[in-house]
């Protein structure tokens, strides 16, 4: 007996110091589809990483909707990081319960985006409709793809892009109010996520033009095959910056703010730049992006924040309950 | 009266107070935090959400979708269980087999390959589509969804009981010089009948909650095709979680009147048969 329960002290023993020299990890929670971006990020940091400290990381990644992710950090998911392609799924952390500093948007360059997209136009090869600008998608009979305003982030950016240049075109709200009714009357599904659009649109064959963000528009080139479609780029358009933070209140207590704020910073630096625009997403470093600016095509654009006077803002009078998009709904 | 007789389940106490632990933890204790979650709303909150006219508009959507699937698997249920238990043919143990597809399907396939059958360009929208037959992204395409993942229900609860049902009962009908359908409607109807309803009901509840399938081939179009389980996600979404949890509890409340509706409507025709309830 006694001897047993020595082997038994010495097993436990030996598997909590086992925990206890295990390689440091970090969690980075993100959002659905910036999958193939980190796998190839991550590779790159932990290298960079050990040749600079001789410290071995281990990163882990969650992928999910967006909004779902947050939520999961609110309740308790251990997130060193989180890395989103829109503000409010990280501001809400700081609402719900102050999981990030309030400014956490000065903790890093370009306000915490390394990189943004644009809202762009993907039509059928050769553009029977001869789609060109957001003027275009109101015309009768034209059919929009766009994923749901209420579920996705995607759809969201897409709603705004529209009112943004409409609210240019006619100088006023009401005029912008009507164009979007008009564009959100030619959608006829609205896809849960923007991946869901993407089949809609292409292995379905619904719809005329599919509006999403430019490195979907090229994963689609890819994927589904060249030839098939063509990128619109419109006269005005929304850009759309990915915001990353550090979860303050996990990496005071997991003992990681050093190594979380420097996997962060690593998305800034010339070679996180460099793998991001190959990912055709817009780098934030102007010498980077100069490189590969033949990936990205000029295109004037605004954000929710220079045009819409920011996402609480932009949130309360859009997509709350009885908003705008609520009211154009309904209409139909 | 309960000591009585031996049971195979040790004393009454034990039993009774082991059930009601286990549905508590399972089932009451969760359902539980979702009304108290909705309370935080307050009364007037609480029905300014669950009265919403896109939400009023998915009630009668969800339940009106759910309750048609159940009456549609219903009718083909009993026929396909009579087949599967009255005939003997080459294939039947496959066929029996197929029966339980649905449940075993992740419903994100389910919905997935519906949607690619019925699309305009799909193997069978294809031939729909000239004749003005929409299916994918109308509500025709929720009510197809919620037949396929209700199908195993009615066949499973009336399968035993068919099986059970001696041929000489019909065959004595039949002596005694009733027609085919005063057999069916005096004699066979009766017994299953209360199956049938049962089958019926978890038919219906599964179709009301269900999201997954429904999802993808819906469209999803405000006041046209949202179902409730989507606006719940909706505002979820948001973060608005006593809002979900409202519409959540209002479609409890409904789905419970429905499901009582239903037990009532058996316990009267167990009644009316001459049967214990």
């Amino acid at each position: 007996m006694k001897r047993l329960q020595k082997i038994l002290a010495f097993t436990l023993a030996a598997a909590f110091s086992a925990g206890a020299f295990a390689q440091t990890s970090l969690l980075n929670v993100s959002y659905d589809v910036a999958r193939e971006l980190y796998k190839d990020i991550n590779p790159a940091f932990v290298a960079s990483w050990k040749a600079k400290t001789g410290e071995t990381l281990n990163i882990k990644q969650s992928h999910g909707g967006s909004s779902k992710q947050a939520g999961a950090i609110i309740a308790g998911l251990q997130a060193d990081v989180i890395t989103m392609n829109q503000a409010p799924d990280i501001d809400i952390l700081f609402t719900r319960g102050g999981l990030v500093n309030k400014n956490w948007r000065k903790a890093f360059p370009y306000d915490a985006a390394p990189y943004s997209s644009v809202s762009v136009f993907l039509v059928r090869k050769g553009n029977p409709k001869g789609i060109k600008d957001w003027s275009d998608l109101t015309q009768s009979g034209l059919k929009v793809i766009v994923p749901n305003p209420k579920l996705t982030g995607n759809g969201r950016y897409t709603y705004l892009a529209a009112w943004g240049y409409a609210l240019q075109k006619t100088r006023s709200e009401a005029g912008a109010k009507d164009f979007v009714a008009k564009l959100f009357a030619n959608v006829p599904v609205l896809d849960g996520g923007g991946r869901g659009a993407t089949t809609t649109f292409t292995q379905r064959g619904i719809g005329d033009v599919l509006v999403t963000f430019e490195n979907e528009a090229h994963l689609i080139e890819q994927e589904v095959g060249a030839g098939k479609f063509d990128i619109v780029y419109p006269s005005l358009t929304i850009e759309a910056p990915a915001p990353v933070a550090v979860v303050d209140s996990v990496v005071a207590k997991r003992g990681t703010a050093k190594q979380a704020k420097a996997y962060l910073n690593f998305l800034f630096s010339n070679q996180g730049q460099e793998i991001i625009a190959k990912h055709h997403l817009r780098p934030k470093n102007p010498a980077v992006f100069k490189k590969y600016a033949k990936r990205f095509p000029a295109v004037k654009t605004f954000t929710v924040e220079s045009l819409l006077g920011g996402w609480a803002a932009a949130h309360e009078k859009h997509f709350a309950d009885g908003g705008v998009y609520d009211q154009i709904a309904r209409r139909r | 009266m309960f000591a009585a007789s031996r049971r195979v389940f040790p004393g009454f106490n034990l039993s009774v107070g082991y059930s009601l632990v286990y549905l508590s933890l399972i089932v009451l204790i969760p359902l539980a935090a979702v009304a108290i979650k909705s309370g935080n709303l307050g009364w007037a909150a609480f029905w300014d959400v669950v009265s919403a006219p896109n939400v009023v508009a998915s009630y009668k959507l969800s339940f009106g979708a759910a309750l048609l699937a159940g009456l549609i698997n219903a009718l083909f249920g009993l026929t396909l269980a009579w087949v599967l238990v009255r005939y003997t043919f080459p294939g039947k143990r496959l066929i029996d087999a197929l029966v339980d597809l649905p449940f075993a399907l992740p419903t994100a396939v389910t919905g997935i390959a519906l949607t690619a059958l019925y699309s305009q360009n799909g193997w069978v929208g294809q031939y729909l589509e000239p004749l003005g037959i929409k299916v994918a992204f109308t509500p025709l395409g929720i009510l197809i969804a919620l037949v396929f993942i209700g199908l195993p229900f009615v066949v499973r609860t009336v399968q035993p009981v068919l099986e059970d049902l001696e041929t000489e009962l019909e065959e004595a009908a039949a002596s005694l010089g009733a027609s085919r359908w005063q057999t069916f409607r005096h004699v066979v109807l009766p017994i299953l009948f209360p199956a049938i309803l049962t089958g019926f009901a978890l038919a219906f509840a599964r179709a009301v909650g269900e999201y997954g399938s429904v999802i993808f081939i819906a469209g999803n179009i405000p006041m046209v095709s949202e179902i409730t389980p989507l606006l719940i996600i909706t505002k979820l979404e948001q973060y608005d979680y006593e809002g979900a949890t409202a519409i959540a509890v209002s479609m409890l409340v409904i789905s419970l009147l429905l499901l009582l509706a239903i037990n009532g409507l058996q316990a009267w025709t167990a009644k009316r048969t001459g049967r214990r309830a």
